[in-house]
C-alpha cells in the first residue's frame, strides 16, 4: 500500500507516539505522589523496567526483522514499563522488574505480533507472572514515609536492588508493612469491624490508607486530563468506577461493619491507576462505545469480588486480564447500528 | 424562523480555509486556444461524437450525444474547429487516458442557433422540462455528475415530499458553491422552482453550513414572500461531511435513507445549488451547460479565487491565472483535501464535475508513508458518519476476508475519509476499503461469469445425456421391431400376412376406378374423344386381365 496516494490528503497530525507520551505526562502527578509517600525505590524500578522494555523490544524486533526505530519510538513500550514499575513494591531485587518487563514484552506483546496484536494487557501479564512466581518479593510493601519506622535511603534502596544487601542491623520484615487493602482484608478476617480497623491502624490514613488516597487522587487528576485531551474515552473509567462503587455500596449498606465503604475502595490500591491507565489500554480493551461500558463495569465488579472474597488484596491485574478474554465476544455483540440499517 | 435540526453520528470540525478564495466577484476566464472535451463527463453511458475532425462548430452546438437514457449530450463551449478526436488525460483517479474531442477555438465565441427561451416555465409540462434539462447536458454539479433529468423523474408511484438543495459545501478549501450562492441567488431559486414544478414537490429546503453567512443572506434576500410559503433556507452546523447527501437529509429531515434505497424512496430528492443555477440557465435562457465555477486555491496558490471556466480548459491555464507556484506545489488535487484525488498531468481539462483545484505544498500533505499498526483506539469509529467500525473493516480488508468485510457493511462506507484523518497510526484506511470494494465487485463479476459458464456446461451435459437417452430408446425400439419381424416368419402369421396384403391390393384397385367429373354439357367432339379413350382403356384392361 505504501507509495500509493489516496484521499484524505490531510491529517489531524496526531500520532501513536503523541498519545503514548501524553499518557506518560498524565502519570507524572501520581508518580510524584508515589515517590513522596513511598520513597525513591519507584524511580529505581522504573529505570530498570524502561531499560529492559526498550532493550528487549529492540532485540525481538531485530529477531523478527522488523524496523526497530519506528517501533521503539511509538512509546508503547515506555507506557508498559512505567505501569509495571508502578505495580511493584519500592524495595525489590533488580531481577524482579527485569523478569516482569522482559516477560511482558516477549510473551505478552511480541509473540502475539507486537503492537496492536496482543489480546492481553502486557503490563498486567508481567505483573501477574511476578505475583505468582515471586509472592514474597511482590508483597513486601514499604510503609509510607511518615510512619515512625526506619526508611531506607536512596542509596540503601539501590544497593538492595542490585545486591540484595539490607541496611546494617535491619531485617527485611522490619522495613516492610502490609498495605491498607491487605490490612483491611486480614483484620476483617480476624473479626474486626471496619470502623475499628480504620480507627486503630495508622496505615489506614484518613480515607483509604495513608499515602494511597493521595496517590489515587493524583492518578484521577491525570486521568481526567487525558479524557479532556481526548486521549482516552470516558466510558471505561466511568463504568469501572461505577461497577466498583455499586458493588461496594450494596455491601456497605447491608453490613457496614464487615465491608469497607465505596470511598475506601475508590481511593485505595491501584483503583484510579487501573481505571484511567490500565483498563483503558486501547489494544486490549473493548472498542465499541457500549462494549466499553460493559467492559469497564465488569472490571469494576471483578475488582470488588476479588478484593473482598478472593485470595489477593488488590485485583486490578486479574480483573483486567479476565475481561481482556471477554473482549472479542463483547465487541461482537455490541456493534453499533449502521446508518440506514434497522436496529438489530 | 428556526427549524428543528438533527445530527448524524461522528463527523469532524475542520478548518475551512474558504474565505481566502471567496472574493467579491468571479473571474470570467478567457477562452483558451484549445479545449479538450472528454466524451464522458457524467455517470452513465459515454457519448458518441457527432462531429468530425475539420468540422467548424459554434458555441452551444451539440458535438457528442447518445440515445441512452442515463447520459447527457456534450456541447461546444465556444466556436472553433474540431482539430482531433483522440485519447487524452482526463480527470479520473486512475490517471488513464480517455477519448476526447479537441476544439481549436477561433475566439469569435459565436452562438450556434436561435436559443429556445422559456421565462414562463410553469406552463411547460414536466416531461418537456426534463427534455430541456437533458438536452442542455446538465448533470449533478456537486461532484458525482449523475444526469439530473433522471433524478427529476420520480416515477408514477413515488410522491416527492421534500426537494432539498445542497449548499453545504462541507469540504475545506472549496468555495465555488458559496460564491455561486452569493453571485447568483435568484438563478438558484429559479432553478429550484423549475425542479419543484417538474417533480411536484410539496416543499423545498436549501441547506447551507453556517460558515457561509454571505451566501445565506444573499439567498434570503432573493426569496420572495410568496416563495417563502414553500421554500426555506436552513442554516446548518458546519460539520464535515454534512454535504454528503445521506447526512444532509438526516440533518434536515431526521430521516435516514435505508442502506439499499435511494432518497426518493423516503420522498426526498436532493440536488446541488450549482445544478439549480444551470437548470435556470438552460430552461429560462436556453444556455446549455458549457462552463462552471471552479475554485483554485491552496497553500501553493498566490491568488486564490473562483473562476468561471469553460469546460475543456486545461487546468494549467487556470493555475497560471491564479499565480500558482508550480515549483513549490507538491500535489495538485481535484476536489477537496478529504475526498479529492491527485492530478498528475497539468494539461487535464476542467469538466462538468470539476469543483476545485487544490494546490498543496509538501508540508501540507500527509504522505502516510510511515503507517504504524492499528492500536484499536476506535477514534475512527468515533468519527464515522455511517456508524461503521472502520478498524474492523480495516482488519478484514487487510486479511482479504471479503465476506467479513461485507458483514461489517463496507458498502455503507461513503469514503469521506474521517477515519483516516484521525487515525493516530496514519493508516490509509479509505484506500483499504476502496481496494476491498473493487475486489468484491471483481469477484461478483467473476462469479457471474463462472456461473454463466457453469450453466452452459451443465446445459451441455444435460443435452448430451438427453441425446444418449434418446439414442438408447431408439436402439431399444429398433431392437423390439427387429424381434417382431423375426416373429412374423412363423407359418400361421405368414399366411394371414399374405392374405392381408392381397386384400390391401384389391382395395387399392377398387379405389383406382375413378368416377368421371364435369362430364355434363360436353361438345360432340369432346364426347367423341372421351369415348375413344374409354375404348382404348377397356382394350388395355382386357389385355392385362387374364380372367
Amino acid at each position: 500500500m505504501a507509495g500509493m496516494i489516496s484521499s484524505p490528503h490531510t491529517h489531524l497530525r496526531n500520532s501513536v507516539t503523541t498519545a503514548m507520551l501524553n499518557v506518560c505526562y498524565a502519570l507524572i502527578p501520581g508518580i510524584a505522589a508515589h515517590v513522596y509517600f513511598f520513597g525513591s525505590g519507584l524511580l529505581i524500578n522504573m529505570t530498570i523496567t524502561i531499560a529492559t522494555a526498550l532493550l528487549t523490544e529492540a532485540a525481538i524486533l531485530k529477531l523478527r526483522k522488523r524496523p526497530i526505530k519506528a517501533s521503539l519510538m511509538d512509546g508503547s513500550a515506555l507506557v508498559t514499563a512505567i505501569l509495571i514499575a508502578l505495580s511493584l513494591p519500592s524495595m525489590v531485587p533488580w531481577w524482579v522488574p527485569f523478569i516482569g518487563t522482559a516477560f511482558a514484552m516477549v510473551f505478552a506483546k511480541h509473540l502475539y505480533g507486537g503492537l496492536g496484536q496482543n489480546p492481553f494487557n502486557p503490563a498486567m501479564v508481567g505483573f501477574a507472572v511476578l505475583l505468582i512466581a515471586f509472592p514474597q518479593e511482590m508483597t513486601r510493601w514499604m510503609p509510607p514515609q511518615f510512619l515512625d519506622i526506619y526508611h531506607p535511603t536512596f542509596i540503601e534502596t539501590l544497593r538492595y536492588s542490585l545486591t540484595g544487601l539490607l541496611p546494617a542491623g535491619y531485617q527485611l520484615d522490619a522495613l516492610t508493612m502490609a498495605t491498607p487493602l491487605d490490612t483491611m482484608k486480614i483484620q476483617l478476617g480476624l473479626g474486626q469491624s471496619v470502623e475499628a480497623i480504620q480507627g486503630s491502624q495508622a496505615v489506614m490514613g484518613k480515607l483509604a490508607g495513608m499515602g494511597w488516597e493521595w496517590i489515587n487522587l493524583m492518578f484521577l487528576l491525570g486521568g481526567l486530563w487525558l479524557i479532556i485531551k481526548r486521549i482516552i474515552g470516558w466510558q471505561i473509567p466511568v463504568a469501572m468506577l461505577a461497577g466498583l462503587t455499586i458493588m461496594s455500596l450494596i455491601s456497605f449498606l447491608v453490613a457496614p461493619d464487615s465491608y469497607a465503604s465505596p470511598l475506601f475502595h475508590l481511593l485505595s490500591g491501584a483503583t484510579m491507576l487501573g481505571a484511567f491507565f490500565i483498563a483503558t489500554d486501547p489494544v486490549t480493551a473493548s472498542t465499541t462505545p457500549r462494549g466499553r461500558l460493559i467492559y469497564g463495569f465488569c472490571i469494576g465488579i471483578l475488582i470488588y469480588i476479588i478484593r473482598t472474597w478472593g485470595g489477593y488484596p488488590d485485583a486490578i491485574a486479574f480483573a483486567v486480564l479476565l475481561m481482556n478474554m471477554a473482549v472479542p465476544t463483547i465487541d461482537y455483540y455490541t456493534q453499533p447500528r449502521v446508518f440506514g440499517h434497522d436496529k438489530k | 424562523m428556526t427549524r428543528k435540526l438533527w445530527h448524524f453520528h461522528g463527523g469532524l470540525k475542520l478548518k475551512g480555509h474558504k474565505q481566502i478564495s471567496i472574493t467579491d466577484s468571479v473571474d470570467n476566464t478567457p477562452i483558451p486556444a484549445q479545449l479538450i472535451l472528454p466524451l464522458q463527463q457524467h455517470i452513465g453511458t459515454p457519448t458518441v461524437p457527432i462531429v468530425q475532425v475539420g468540422d467548424k462548430v459554434k458555441k452551444g452546438q451539440v458535438i457528442a450525444t447518445t440515445q441512452s437514457m442515463v447520459s447527457t449530450p456534450i456541447h461546444a463551449p465556444t466556436s472553433g474547429i474540431i482539430s482531433a478526436i483522440e485519447d487524452h488525460p482526463v480527470p479520473h483517479p486512475s490517471g488513464l487516458l480517455a477519448p476526447c474531442i479537441i476544439i481549436d477555438t477561433d475566439g469569435q465565441d459565436e452562438w450556434f442557433e436561435q436559443r429556445e427561451t422559456h421565462s414562463q416555465f410553469h406552463l411547460l409540462e414536466p416531461e418537456e422540462l426534463r427534455k430541456l434539462i437533458r438536452d442542455a447536458g446538465i448533470v449533478g454539479l456537486g461532484g458525482a455528475g449523475f444526469p439530473s433529468h433522471i433524478k427529476l423523474q420520480p416515477g408514477q408511484s413515488k410522491q416527492v415530499e421534500t426537494l432539498i438543495l445542497n449548499g453545504a459545501e462541507c469540504e475545506p478549501w472549496i468555495s465555488c458553491d458559496a460564491l455561486l450562492m452569493q453571485q447568483r441567488p435568484r438563478d438558484i431559486i429559479d432553478g429550484l422552482h423549475i425542479m419543484r414544478h417538474a417533480i411536484h414537490a410539496s416543499k423545498c429546503l436549501i441547506g447551507i453550513e453556517d460558515n457561509k453567512p454571505k451566501a445565506i443572506q444573499a439567498l434570503q434576500d432573493a426569496l420572495t414572500e410568496d416563495e417563502k410559503q414553500h421554500t426555506e433556507i436552513v442554516t446548518i452546523p458546519t460539520i464535515y461531511p454534512t454535504g454528503s447527501e445521506k447526512q444532509l437529509i438526516k440533518v434536515l429531515t431526521g430521516q435516514e435513507i435505508p442502506s439499499d434505497k435511494l432518497p426518493i424512496d423516503i420522498g426526498v430528492i436532493c440536488h446541488n445549488v450549482g445544478t439549480a443555477a444551470a437548470i435556470a440557465d438552460a430552461v429560462i435562457r436556453g444556455i446549455p451547460l458549457i462552463s462552471r465555477y471552479v475554485t483554485v486555491t491552496g497553500t501553493a496558490t498566490q491568488q486564490p479565487h473562483n473562476l468561471n471556466a469553460l469546460f475543456g480548459t486545461p487546468m494549467n491555464f487556470l493555475l497560471q491565472r491564479c499565480d500558482v507556484q508550480l515549483d513549490k506545489m507538491a500535489r495538485l488535487l481535484l476536489g477537496g483535501p478529504m475526498m479529492g484525488f491527485k492530478i498528475n498531468n497539468l494539461n487535464t481539462p476542467i469538466i462538468k464535475t470539476t469543483n476545485c483545484l487544490l494546490t498543496l505544498k509538501q508540508e501540507d500533505v500527509d504522505d502516510k508513508q510511515s503507517a504504524l499498526p492499528c492500536i484499536r483506539c476506535s477514534e475512527c469509529a468515533h468519527v464515522c458518519p455511517a456508524q461503521l467500525l472502520p478498524q474492523q473493516l480495516y482488519w478484514w480488508s487487510k486479511a482479504k476476508d471479503f465476506d467479513k468485510v461485507q458483514d461489517y457493511n463496507v458498502f455503507d462506507c461513503i469514503e469521506c475519509g474521517c477515519c483516516a484523518y484521525v487515525c493516530p497510526s496514519h493508516i490509509p484506511l479509505v484506500q483499504y476499503y476502496r481496494a476491498a470494494k473493487t475486489e468484491i465487485w471483481q469477484q461478483e463479476r467473476d462469479k457471474q461469469k463462472s456461473d454463466h459458464a457453469r450453466q452452459r456446461h451443465e446445459f451441455r451435459q444435460h443435452r448430451t445425456e438427453l441425446k444418449k437417452l434418446e439414442d438408447e430408446q431408439r436402439r431399444l425400439k429398433k431392437k423390439a421391431l427387429l424381434k417382431k419381424t423375426q416373429d412374423v416368419n412363423t407359418d400361421e402369421t405368414k399366411k394371414s400376412a399374405i392374405e392381408e396384403a392381397v386384400s390391401r391390393v384389391q382395395e387399392k384397385k377398387q379405389q383406382q376406378t375413378i368416377e368421371a367429373k364435369n362430364t355434363e354439357n360436353l361438345t360432340g367432339a369432346q364426347r367423341k374423344q372421351i369415348d375413344e379413350a374409354d375404348a382404348r382403356r377397356e382394350q388395355l384392361k382386357q389385355d392385362e386381365d387374364p380372367n
